[in-house]
Parts: structure tokens; C-alpha cells; sequence
């Protein structure tokens, strides 16, 4: 390469040109490469509200239901429960639930809107994890504090029967409550409500 | 002339391509001093597991499906119906914990032998890499099967990337190309199982050892061999790769395949651990198993996930606990690479890292009480304890002096006079019968023999 008489910043400005517009080039390719990986519009799509019939719900009965894929739980809350949640308060990390996600009209002592029933995402705010249901009051492997609540069997994180987060636990916020209402005195409807707020 | 085409179309190809070259460089003339011993089996073991995993690997690509609805079958498929099918199928499995087992061995050579220290950093930093990458291929691969703990591990470690601030939650559902682990995620995961990370792990192979063969492989007395050359320029402590390493490591070959065999053949989910039980039932998005824990290769990074109380805090020191790893080569101040050479502090850091290691392995397997959790925490900060500190004591370590050549070890017919007497007195004869079933428990002996043993091993942590 002769490089006697050469001009060699209108070289170097040159490369630098070619540079940028490859960089642009490599930055515009990128953006449908990466894109692809998020939920297609199927999946985006899927989510269609789920009616869920309570009439034949036991006292202190759990059922587990699938919306937008996972777990969601109906619980039929006693009333010796409902007195056992007014007492966990200094326990709990989060008590008014002002760090979790839930729509606003659940953003109450119960968590729910009728406090008997109790509707969450059955997914353990940590690493996703669906805890177990126990709700017998001391059991052996728990302790003697336990009052009845989930238990995360992942990573050990304890939950009220409000879905509210134990403190010394290594979930962060309350389990998340989907949003829902009632169609009638027997159904609730989840994914569903008449207010679109939620916080 | 038979013979002499052969020839011709040899030096046809010879002058066209550095075939001879290349072997020359990397095989017949690369110098590797001639004192290795039992660790330095395991890289070329890695490098037989990974010819495993791809032959055994491309095999299983042509009958399984990556379909959240026939995932789970066809591997049932592979594993009854499909000819030789189980066979491959444990080939892999098994070979997944063989590749971590041998892995996690050959790194333990460098923390022994100082292979991460200066002039050889890059290779380390290449081996950790490769750590990594292997590490998101075993993730990805155990996803594939569609069972329970297949489905709530993919979960579990997805959901880590959403304790990120900010873009966390975005970054995560990018990951799994749907609100929860779905047939989008498995489809993707096989992609990357199959595909991307298997080219990235050749090419990371690749650059290890060509990253070695620079700089020149390491040996168990730590010392550089290029210092004594003879007038042919060949150091005089070194032997050629081949034949007579090659020779060594076909003998690690049949030892470790011997070995292999026998969990194939016998014991293919070891009792839960190569496979676990949870994963022979089909994924259940509704319900996480009673107890779960990831295959024993990510146990001892999971226990520490799991001493942590904090979500973001507890993802931190997982990564951080691999993170660190990385930056042994710098953190090591020790004049000396050998164990055989250094103080008697590092020797004891590196036993209760050992032991700490060994520990929360244990504990990540097992379930998450009370107890349990402390014991973790505890061996938490001895894990960080070995590496964060490390500045500190190797600066402050009585090394010994470093022989100027490569030492000679006892050979194993060396020590046969010596076995034989331990032998004759931790026994005594009985009357009356003949053969090795002569011979009884001398327990005074034994006493004698394993005090003799501990303070061995006590005067060699000094």
C-alpha cells in the first residue's frame, strides 16, 4: 500500500462513517431479532376471564383454578380465620398491603372483597413457586407460631390465609391478587372488573 | 504403485492445508512438563463428555419434540419405544452430571495447583465462561423433558432475572415469551439448548486451549518449565502431548467410562440425583411439587440463594458467588502457585471452602428449615469468606522454597513395600485358614495407623 501523499483524515473519516452506519445497520437488525423472544400477540391474547362457580364451596375449602395460565385460588375463609388476620399484623412485612399488587377495591384488612372468600395468584412473589395450602393451626413441621396460612416449600416463605408475606421471609410483597367480581351472589368472575385501576 | 498415490493425495491435501502444522503445534511438539498426575485427567475428560453430549445429544433431536403438549411423551417415547432409546437418553442425562462432576474437578486442580495465576488468567477467565455456558445449557437442556421439576426449576430461575430493578420484570417475561413458563419457553429453550449454546461452547473450547497451548500448561509443582531449555530449545522438563499424554488420557478414558457404565447401566437417576423423581410426572402449571430443589451440579449455588431473607440481596449473592470465581486470578497475591509450596493458611482456606462448598450442595438438596437455613448462612460466609479474603491471607502466607526444577513423586509401585506393611499391621494372622481371609482386624494396629494418617495430615496443613 502506497501511503506517500495520502489524505489520511478524510481516511479515518471514512472508517468512522462506515462505522456508524453499520453500527445503525447492526442496531436496526437487532431490534426484530430481539422483539421475536417477546409474547406473541397469541399469547398476549390469551387471558380471557374465567367464571368460577363458589355455591358448592366448603367452609375453609381451597380450589385452584388456571387463568392466563396460572394458578389462581378461591378460598372460603372461616370466621375464626378472619379473627386469626387481625392479630398477625406486627408479623407481617407488609400488613396494608401498600408495597403489593392487587386491584384497589381489595386493598383492605381481608384482601378481598368479600372478606369470606378470598381470590389470589396462587404464585409465591419471589421466584414463582405456587405455596402449599396449610391451613391446620401448628403443625409439626411449622412450628407452634403457625396459624394457618401457604408455606413456599422453594425457599420457605410464609404467607397469611390474606396471602400477606411473613416478616424474616425471603419473599418480598404479599401474594398478587388478579383482578375480579362478582356476576352474581354464587360466581365470580376473574380477570374481570368493572374498575380498570388497580395498584 | 499403491502406496505411492496414497502418498501423492496425502501431500496434495498437505500442501494445500497446515494439517502438519496444526498437529505439530498442538500435539507431537507441544512441550507439557512430564510430572502430571491424577488432576490432569479431567480436561480431556470434559472434552470426551462434551463428544458425548453431542452425539447423544443430535441422536435424541430425532425423535423428541419440543411441544409443551408432546414433550413429556416423546421422551417416554424415546425411552420405551425408540430402539437403543433409553440407552442414549441415560447416555445424555447421565452425561450432564458427569460433565459437572469432571468439571468441578478440574477447576479444584486450579485452586490446588494456581493454574489460574498469572501468566494463565485468560485461560481461566475462557474456563469460567465455559462454566457459565454450560451452566445455561444443563438449565435449558432439563427444561426440555416437561416434567414438574423441569417446569418449577424453569420457573424459579426465570423469576431471578425479575428481582433486577427496573427492567427485571420486562427482562424475564422476554425470557419466557409468555406470562409463565410455556410452550413458547420450551420451544425457545430447545433452540438454545440445541443450537446457540452449543456453538458458543466449541467455540470457548476452542479458545481455552489455544489460550493454554500459548502460554504453556501448568503442573503440579507450579514451576515454568521454559526456564531450563535444552539446545533444541525444548524445555527440559517437558514431554510431547502426544504420544505421551495422549497415551495417559486414553487410560483416564476407559477408567471413566468404566465408571460411567456402571451409573448408565445401574443406577441411570442415581437415586435422585442425576434425575429426580419429580420429573417423572408431566409439568403441572397449577402445582409446585412438595419439595424442590434443582440436580445436585446447581445445589450449592441454590443454597445460597436461599440463605439469603431478601429477594434482590439473595439473586445477588448467587451471582456474585460465581462472579467471584472470576476474579480468583486477582485476588490470589501469593508469590507461589502449588499447594505443594504455599502456606499452611491457604491450605486450610481451601479445605473450608472445600467443606463449605460440599456443605451447601448438601443443603440445597435438602428442605429449606430453620436449621438448615442458619447452617447455610454460616457456610455462606465462609464461602465469600475463602475469596473476598483472599487478598488479605495469601499476602500474609509462609511460603516454602520453590525447587528450581520439576520434582519426582513416589510412583504408585513405589509405595507398594509400604502398603504391604500398613497392611500386615492393621491385620494379624488367624489359624487355621490360608489366602487374604486369613488375616483379621488388628485393632491396636488400626489405631495406630490412622493416628499416624491424621497427624499426616495435619503436619501437611502447615
Amino acid at each position: 500500500m502506497n501511503i506517500e501523499g495520502v489524505d489520511k483524515s478524510k481516511r479515518q473519516f471514512l472508517t468512522s462513517a462506515l462505522t456508524v452506519v453499520g453500527a445503525v445497520g447492526t442496531g436496526y437488525i437487532a431490534v426484530p431479532f430481539l422483539a421475536q423472544m417477546q409474547p406473541s400477540t397469541k399469547a398476549m391474547a390469551a387471558g380471557a376471564p374465567v367464571t368460577v362457580d363458589i355455591s358448592k364451596m366448603e367452609p375453609g375449602q381451597l380450589i385452584r383454578v388456571a387463568w392466563r395460565g396460572k394458578p389462581v385460588w378461591l378460598l372460603n375463609r372461616t370466621p375464626e380465620v378472619l379473627e386469626t388476620l387481625k392479630t398477625l399484623d406486627d408479623q407481617l412485612r407488609d400488613p396494608q398491603s401498600s408495597e403489593s399488587i392487587q386491584p384497589v377495591y381489595t386493598k383492605n384488612p381481608t384482601r378481598a372483597l368479600k372478606p369470606e372468600i378470598f381470590v389470589a395468584v396462587g404464585l409465591c412473589t419471589h421466584l414463582g413457586c405456587s405455596p402449599t395450602f396449610r391451613p391446620e393451626i401448628a403443625p409439626a413441621d411449622l412450628g407452634p407460631d403457625w396459624k394457618g396460612g401457604f408455606f413456599c416449600p422453594c425457599h420457605g416463605s410464609w404467607f397469611d390465609l390474606a396471602g400477606r408475606v411473613f416478616r424474616g421471609v425471603p419473599a418480598p410483597t404479599n401474594l398478587e391478587i388478579p383482578p375480579y367480581r362478582y356476576i352474581s351472589e354464587t360466581q365470580i368472575i376473574i380477570g374481570e372488573d368493572t374498575v380498570e385501576t388497580s395498584v | 504403485m499403491k502406496t505411492n498415490r496414497w502418498t501423492d493425495c496425502g501431500n496434495w491435501v498437505l500442501d494445500r492445508f497446515p494439517l502438519t502444522k496444526f498437529w505439530n503445534e498442538h500435539m507431537a511438539h507441544y512441550y507439557a512438563p512430564k510430572n502430571f498426575n491424577f488432576w490432569y485427567f479431567f480436561g480431556s475428560l470434559a472434552l470426551l463428555v462434551l463428544v458425548n453430549q453431542f452425539v447423544t445429544g443430535i441422536l435424541l433431536t430425532m425423535n423428541y419434540k419440543p411441544d409443551a403438549k408432546l414433550a413429556f411423551d416423546s421422551v417416554e417415547y424415546i425411552m420405551r419405544e425408540v430402539h437403543w432409546g433409553w440407552l442414549i437418553r441415560y447416555m445424555h442425562s447421565t452425561g450432564a452430571s458427569a460433565f459437572f462432576i469432571v468439571i468441578y474437578l478440574h477447576m479444584f486442580r486450579g485452586l490446588l495447583y494456581g493454574s489460574f495465576k498469572q501468566p494463565r488468567e485468560l485461560i481461566w477467565i475462557f474456563g469460567m465462561l465455559l462454566f457459565v455456558a454450560l451452566m445455561a445449557e444443563a438449565f435449558m437442556g432439563y427444561l426440555l423433558p416437561w416434567g414438574q421439576m423441569s417446569y418449577w426449576g424453569a420457573q424459579v430461575i426465570i423469576s431471578l432475572f425479575s428481582a433486577i430493578p427496573v427492567v427485571g420484570e420486562e427482562l424475564s417475561l422476554w425470557i419466557r415469551g409468555d406470562y409463565v413458563v410455556s410452550d413458547a419457553t420450551l420451544n425457545r429453550f430447545f433452540a438454545f439448548h440445541v443450537i446457540a449454546v452449543p456453538l458458543v461452547l466449541v467455540l470457548l473450547v476452542l479458545l481455552h486451549i489455544i489460550a493454554l497451548h500459548e502460554v504453556g500448561s501448568n503442573n503440579p509443582d507450579g514451576i515454568d518449565i521454559k526456564k531450563h531449555k535444552d539446545a533444541n530449545g525444548i524445555p527440559l522438563d517437558g514431554i510431547p502431548f502426544h504420544p505421551y499424554y495422549t497415551v495417559k488420557d486414553l487410560v483416564g478414558f476407559a477408567v471413566f467410562m468404566f465408571f460411567f457404565a456402571v451409573v448408565i447401566f445401574y443406577m441411570p437417576e442415581l437415586g435422585g440425583f442425576f434425575l429426580e423423581h419429580a420429573n417423572f410426572i408431566p409439568a403441572d402449571p397449577l402445582k409446585t411439587p412438595e419439595h424442590i430443589a434443582p440436580v445436585w451440579y446447581f445445589t450449592p449455588f441454590y443454597a445460597i440463594l436461599r440463605a439469603v431473607p431478601d429477594k434482590f440481596a439473595g439473586v445477588i449473592a448467587m451471582g456474585g458467588s460465581i462472579v467471584v470465581l472470576f476474579l480468583l486470578p486477582w485476588l490470589d497475591r501469593s508469590e507461589v502457585r502449588s499447594i505443594r509450596y504455599r502456606g499452611g493458611i491457604y491450605k486450610k482456606a481451601l479445605l473450608l471452602f472445600v467443606i463449605s462448598f460440599i456443605g451447601l450442595g448438601y443443603l440445597g438438596t435438602q428442605p429449606a428449615t430453620p436449621s438448615a437455613t442458619a447452617v447455610a448462612r454460616v457456610l455462606t460466609a465462609i464461602y465469600f469468606g475463602f475469596f473476598l479474603l483472599m487478598p488479605i491471607y495469601t499476602r500474609w502466607e509462609k511460603t516454602k522454597p520453590v525447587p528450581d526444577r520439576l520434582t519426582e513423586q513416589p510412583s504408585l509401585e513405589d509405595r507398594i513395600p509400604d502398603l504391604v506393611e500398613t497392611f500386615n499391621e492393621v491385620t494379624v494372622k488367624t489359624e487355621g485358614k490360608s489366602g487374604l481371609f486369613s488375616r483379621k482386624l488388628n485393632y491396636q494396629g488400626l489405631s495406630a495407623v490412622s493416628i499416624r494418617f491424621l497427624k499426616r495430615i495435619k503436619g501437611s496443613l502447615d
